[in-house]
C-alpha cells in the first residue's frame, strides 16, 4: 500500500500525525508528509485508512493498493 | 440602523434567527436540523444582519472560497463603530487577514503551535496546573464539600494560565485576562460599551508589554518574536502586539468552552466517562468526538462583491455566519450525528475550521483538553451534574457552559 499527502490541500490540522505518527510527519508549519516515501509498512494499513478518513481537507489518498 | 432594542422572540429561525437567544445557546440542535433540511442558508436582520449556512457542504464551500467570503471581520455580531474620530484597533492576524498577507501572519505563529512545540513547552505546565486544581477539589471533597463548578473553577482556569505562561506574564494576570476575554467576546455581545472598553484595554496592555520587552528583553515568546523574522523579513512590534491580541482573544474562551463541554458530557454520560477512566489512551479520540458534538466556535465572513449563493442574493459587505457546530452534526456526513460516540473512528469534523483559516492554535487546544480530562478523571472518576437545570450556556461566537455545578461522588 502506498499513500500520498497533497500538500496544497493540507492545512496542518495534524490529525494524521496524531493518529499515525508511524506514517506521517509534520513540519514547523503543520504541513504533513508521508514517511517512507508513502509506502505503508505491513500491518499499518488500518492506520492509513483511519488517517485518510479523519483528514478534514481530504488531502490524503491511496496511490497504490 | 439597529432594531436590537426590542426584537421580541424568534418566530421563524429561517428568516429571523437570533444568535444571542438564550434558548438557542442552551439547545441549538433541533433548530440546526430543521434549517438544514428546509432552508440550508438562513437569513436574519437581527444583530446587524447576516446569512447562515447550516450544511457541512455549504460551510466547507464558503470557507474555501476566500476571494468572495473574506475574513476582514470575523465577529458574528459586528463590532460597534468607534465613537467620534477613528481610534486605533489592534487586529487579530491571521484570523482577520486575507491573502496575500494571510500567509505571513500565519507563518509567524504556526511554529509556536506545532504539536512538538506544544508538547515540550505547554504540556508539562498544563499537567502541573490541572493537577493542582484537581488536588484542591479532592481536598475539599474530603473536607465535606462535594460541589465544584466545572466551568468557572476548572475549565475557565486552564487556558488563561497556559496563555499567560506562553506570553511570559505572571499568573496573577489570569483574572484580568478572563475579564477581558469575556468582555470582548461573551458579555460584550450584549453590552457594546463593555466590548469596546475590553478590546481597548487588551490593546493597550499588549502595546505596553511589547514596548517593555523591546526595552528589556526576556526569555519569552514576545522577546523571541521581536527578534524574529518570517522568510527573512523582520517581525515588527505592531505585528507582535497583534499576535498577542490573537492569543488572548482566540486562545482562551474557545478552549475553556471545549473543556467545560467535555466535563458537562462526562458528568451526564457515566458509560462514556467510565470507558475513559478505564482506558485513558482513548482520550485523544474522545476529544475529537467531543469537539465535533460540542463545537465551540462560530466565525463570520464578509462578502467581497454581490454574489448569489444557492439562490440567496448576497451583497458586498454582507456577513455570513460560519456555523461549524451545525456542519459537524450534518447527517449527510456523520452517522448518528446527534449521538456522542466516544470512540468514533471516522471523524472528519471541522471544529477548528477548514481551509486556510484552520485554527492555528488547534494543537494547543487539543493538548489542553486531553490533559484537563485525563487529570480530572485520574482523581475524580465518579461525578454527576449537581443540578442540570442550573447549567447555563454562552453562545454567539463561542458556545460552552458557564455555570456547571458538579457533584463529586468518588475520589482516588
Amino acid at each position: 500500500m502506498k499513500i500520498e499527502v497533497n500538500q496544497d490541500a493540507c492545512e496542518g490540522h495534524n490529525r494524521c500525525y496524531s493518529l499515525a505518527p508511524e506514517l506521517f510527519d509534520v513540519d514547523d508549519y503543520g504541513t504533513a508528509s508521508a514517511l517512507n516515501g508513502g509506502v505503508v509498512p505491513e500491518g499499518l494499513e488500518d492506520k492509513a485508512h483511519l488517517a485518510i478518513a479523519n483528514c478534514p481537507e481530504h488531502a490524503i489518498s491511496i496511490i497504490e493498493d | 440602523m439597529t432594531d436590537t432594542a426590542t426584537p421580541g422572540p424568534v418566530a421563524d429561525w429561517a428568516t429571523d434567527y437570533d444568535l444571542l437567544d438564550l434558548g438557542y445557546a442552551t439547545s441549538p440542535y433541533e433548530i440546526w436540523d430543521e434549517l438544514r433540511s428546509t432552508c440550508p442558508v438562513a437569513h436574519s436582520d437581527r444583530n446587524g444582519g447576516s446569512w447562515m449556512p447550516t450544511t457541512n457542504e455549504d460551510v466547507r464551500e464558503i470557507a474555501k472560497n476566500v476571494e468572495i467570503f473574506t475574513s476582514q471581520n470575523v465577529a458574528v455580531i459586528p463590532t460597534p463603530p468607534p465613537p467620534g474620530e477613528a481610534v486605533r484597533v489592534l487586529r487579530v492576524p491571521p484570523i482577520d487577514t486575507d491573502p496575500p498577507h494571510h500567509k505571513r501572519a500565519r507563518r509567524m505563529i504556526l511554529p509556536t503551535f506545532s504539536p512538538k512545540a506544544v508538547a515540550e513547552r505547554d504540556e508539562p505546565y498544563t499537567r502541573e496546573i490541572t493537577k493542582r486544581m484537581v488536588d484542591e477539589f479532592v481536598a475539599r471533597f474530603e473536607a465535606g464539600d462535594d460541589i465544584i463548578d466545572g466551568a468557572a473553577e476548572y475549565a475557565q482556569q486552564i487556558p488563561p494560565r497556559v496563555i499567560a505562561h506562553l506570553l511570559g506574564v505572571p499568573e496573577s494576570m489570569v483574572e484580568q485576562f478572563t475579564d477581558w476575554v469575556r468582555g470582548v467576546l461573551e458579555l460584550g455581545y450584549f453590552d457594546p460599551e463593555l466590548r469596546i472598553k475590553s478590546r481597548d484595554a487588551v490593546m493597550n496592555y499588549f502595546i505596553g508589554l511589547v514596548e517593555q520587552r523591546l526595552a528589556d528583553p526576556a526569555d519569552d515568546l514576545i522577546s523571541e518574536m521581536l527578534h524574529g523574522d518570517v522568510d527573512g523579513v523582520p517581525i515588527t512590534p505592531e505585528e507582535v502586539a497583534s499576535t498577542c491580541n490573537l492569543l488572548l482573544v482566540a486562545g482562551i474562551d474557545t478552549t475553556w468552552s471545549s473543556i467545560g463541554s467535555a466535563i458537562y458530557h462526562l458528568a451526564s454520560h457515566p458509560e462514556d466517562r467510565r470507558r475513559l477512566v478505564e482506558d485513558p489512551s482513548m482520550i485523544p479520540v474522545a476529544v475529537e468526538e467531543l469537539l465535533r458534538a460540542y463545537s465551540p466556535v462560530t466565525m463570520a465572513r464578509i462578502v467581497s462583491e454581490d454574489f448569489e449563493y444557492e439562490g440567496c442574493p448576497m451583497k458586498a459587505g454582507d456577513r455570513v455566519i460560519m456555523n461549524f457546530p451545525a456542519a459537524n452534526r450534518d447527517p449527510e456526513v456523520f452517522d448518528r450525528p446527534d449521538e456522542v460516540i466516544i470512540d468514533r473512528a471516522e471523524n472528519r469534523h471541522i471544529a477548528f475550521g477548514v481551509g486556510i483559516h484552520r485554527c492555528a492554535g488547534s494543537n494547543q487546544a487539543r493538548m489542553e483538553m486531553q490533559v484537563a480530562i485525563e487529570t480530572f478523571l485520574a482523581r475524580i472518576p465518579e461525578f454527576e451534574l449537581a443540578d442540570p437545570d442550573a447549567v447555563t450556556w454562552a453562545a454567539g461566537q463561542v458556545r460552552g457552559p458557564r455555570i456547571l455545578p458538579i457533584r463529586i461522588l468518588e475520589t482516588r
